[in-house]
């Protein structure tokens, strides 16, 4: 990788007792979307304003462009940040709102005063301000709005007015922070593809803040797992979502969840779940408990008993339209498991109350006892073993 | 003609009304509504307590008062008044909350010295007053010969009392001020200020009035219009500190029309007065709510 635009390394952060951050290292490509996601509470809120420059870390370095800011102040970072609640001032207009980021850099204290702008100078830039104002509002289609107050716009209007905000005075980066998550559904949907190609278009580079899977995955170049103050994956939408590094990763991403069943390892690097084989090849150690990540696209359910098989109960068949998902059990194993299959497949199971589960051996996710991915021994094994 | 329901319906709607609102309206008529009409039909006249027969004024009442020195002195000292009074209490109060607001340590401790006044018992208070301001031993005076000024004859000249009076008249004001705007600003969303701080507001200056002035707008409507009728109120100190004095300079518009109604018992003057008082006060509220409420944002 090119150097850097946004650099953050080894940052640790504690409120108190709490250990919010624990060394996290991230690069961010110039131009590139990253999302950061993880559920509430586990610190990427914080990463992003350590980032910003509004909190400082307890040690480790913010490094922009190549240069150390971390004992600079967010106002001199030159990176635009949008906001959860929209932040908006709510006594200045649109106009005025998006102006003031501009203003605040371009004019000094005296210029800013109302009766300023009788020097021609002044007016000059004051122009030139509200002409950028005026074009990054086309750009956002708000022209209508610039002269209302927040109070008079919509949710997914104001935001738009904060993204313009950010957008107008070309900052070196875009922070977000859950800036959807105040939008109802529908709006968040079509608010996502219009980040996305604002994005594309301005070529900033952006970190963006989500608890919503969707969002991390449907938007970023790459997707930033985090959980519990760490980062646990970097890697594109499909890496994340195939190839998961983690346990905690592959159970938080992806909906409905993945299924996971957890096995005793024979020798043979033989995956036990009871007396039932399920997968062999597995490098962990012989006797340690390991856990089969299957995603519900592909775990398959037969009538038919057999090898490799695992006897569950049906329990019942949710339709949704395009697809169907089958609810099952394993015997004598808690966790439920759930099936993604076409509603006409799963129609032919629903008089089978006895069935059989089993995946294709590409798409078992293997997981030693401690969470992490544990690749397959690429060296073959005596077949032997099919008849266990 | 028998009434449709829906008629029937509004009747009985509007007998709970009443018997709801009643009570209330029947309260504040006998005693707002009606003693106001009483004061209002009174200030015509020359009434007064004890005087057998009373002759309508008319008009003439309004335009004696206006050629009456004593009233216009007392316009005068309590226009001063409010004028020193109503911006130091607001100014000085957004002062003291900002400074309690950014301390990190003792902010129970400041908010209540600082509120002590606002619950303390003026008339008590007077005393202490009396005693801190004392031309000759009194602590202030002491510590200012200390300091090599020459010490003032606060309540006792005639150039100065009015002064005084309104020194004491901040710091009873303060505390409430402060509280009002320490609430204001507690309220201000934390994230305004990350915002303001992201689109390049350095200064201080620039955050308090790029966020902290806007968003207490309310809060200073507020504590504006009680501070101005506060200090047009102006009584207890007046009463148990100066008399008026000396040499009526610190006459105040409620002393006066004290004076004249229950120590003359000129109740028609003393009514004549109110009514002018009155509609001071209401002049001031319009005035205020039309041009402040233009500039102010409400969440």
């Amino acid at each position: 990788m090119t150097q850097p635009a946004i650099h953050l390394r080894d940052i640790a952060k504690s409120f108190g007792e709490t250990r919010v951050l624990e060394g996290i290292d991230l690069a961010v490509a110039p131009g590139e979307f990253i999302a950061l996601v993880g559920p509430s509470g586990c610190g990427k809120s914080t990463l992003l304003r350590i980032a910003a420059g509004l909190e400082p870390p307890d040690s480790g370095r913010v490094i922009l462009d190549g240069r150390d800011v971390t004992a600079m102040r967010a106002a001199d970072r030159d990176m635009a940040m949008v906001f959860q609640s929209y932040a908006l001032y709510p006594h200045l207009t649109a106009r005025q709102n998006m102006a003031l980021p501009l203003a605040m850099r371009r004019l000094d204290g005296f210029e800013r005063l109302p009766f300023a702008g009788l020097l021609p100078a002044v007016r000059a830039k004051r122009s030139a301000i509200q002409q950028e104002v005026a074009s990054a509002a086309e750009m956002l289609k708000i022209s209508p709005l610039l002269d209302r107050k927040p109070a008079q716009m919509s949710g997914g209007q104001r935001q738009r007015v904060a993204l313009g905000r950010a957008l107008v005075r070309h900052p070196r980066a875009f922070l977000m922070d859950e800036p959807l998550s105040n939008l109802d559904a529908a709006l968040r949907v079509h608010m996502r593809s219009e980040i996305v190609d604002l994005h594309r278009r301005a070529g900033v580079v952006t970190l963006y803040v989500t608890h919503d899977q969707e969002e991390a995955l449907g938007m970023a170049d790459r997707v930033a797992v985090m959980l519990g103050g760490r980062i646990l994956q970097v890697a594109a939408p499909d890496t994340i979502y195939r190839d998961p590094a983690h346990v905690e990763v592959a159970s938080f991403i992806g909906s409905p969840r993945i299924n996971l069943l957890t096995a005793s390892l024979a020798a043979g690097g033989r995956a036990q779940v009871g007396p039932h084989v399920l997968a062999d090849r597995i490098a962990a150690p012989t006797g340690s408990h390991i856990r089969l990540g299957i995603r519900p696209e592909h775990l398959r359910l037969e009538a038919a008993a057999g090898p490799w098989r695992l006897p569950v109960r049906l329990d019942r068949i949710e339709f949704l339209g395009a697809e169907a998902l089958v609810h099952c059990r394993a015997e004598g194993h808690g966790e439920p498991l759930i099936a993604r299959m076409p509603p006409a497949a799963a129609d032919t199971l629903r008089h089978h109350p006895q069935l059989h589960a089993w995946a294709d051996d590409a798409a078992l996710l293997v997981f030693d006892s401690q969470g992490a991915r544990v690749p397959r021994t690429t060296a073959a094994m005596a077949p032997a073993y099919h008849d266990a | 003609m028998t009434p449709s329901p829906r008629d029937a319906a509004a009747a009985i709607e509007t007998r709970a009304a009443w018997r709801l609102a009643g009570p209330t309206a029947l309260l504040m008529l006998l005693l707002l509504v009606l003693p106001t009409l009483a004061v209002l039909a009174l200030s015509f006249t020359d009434a007064e307590l004890g005087a057998p027969d009373i002759t309508f004024l008319g008009l003439d009442a309004y335009t004696d008062l206006l050629s009456d020195r004593t009233f216009k002195g007392a316009l005068r000292n309590t226009a001063l008044y409010v004028a020193l009074v109503a911006p130091a209490s607001v100014l000085l109060g957004l002062g003291l909350a900002m400074l309690i607001e950014a301390e990190v340590g003792g902010r129970a401790f400041f908010r209540s010295v600082y509120f002590l006044p606002v619950v303390s018992l003026i008339v008590a208070m007077a005393s202490v007053w009396q005693y801190l301001m004392h031309p000759s031993f009194g602590p202030i005076n002491l510590l200012l010969r200390m300091l090599g000024f020459a010490g003032v004859n606060w309540l006792g000249s005639s150039d100065n009392v009015l002064a005084a009076l309104a020194l004491i008249g901040i710091w009873q004001a303060l505390g409430f001020n402060m509280v009002l705007f320490l609430a204001g600003l507690t309220a201000i969303d934390r994230t305004l200020y990350a915002a303001a701080e992201m689109d390049g507001v350095r200064s201080a200056w620039d955050r308090f009035r790029t966020v902290t002035w806007p968003m207490l707008g309310p809060t200073t409507l507020f504590v504006t219009t009680i501070s101005v009728i506060n200090a047009v109120k102006v009584f207890e100190t007046v009463a148990t500190l100066t008399q008026g004095g000396p040499a009526k300079a610190s006459e105040t518009l409620l002393w006066v029309i004290y004076q004249e109604g229950f120590v003359y018992l000129h109740i028609g003057t003393a009514s004549a007065m109110a009514v002018v008082f009155i509609a001071l006060l209401l002049f001031l509220l319009v005035i205020q709510t039309r041009v402040l409420d233009k500039q102010v944002h409400y969440g």
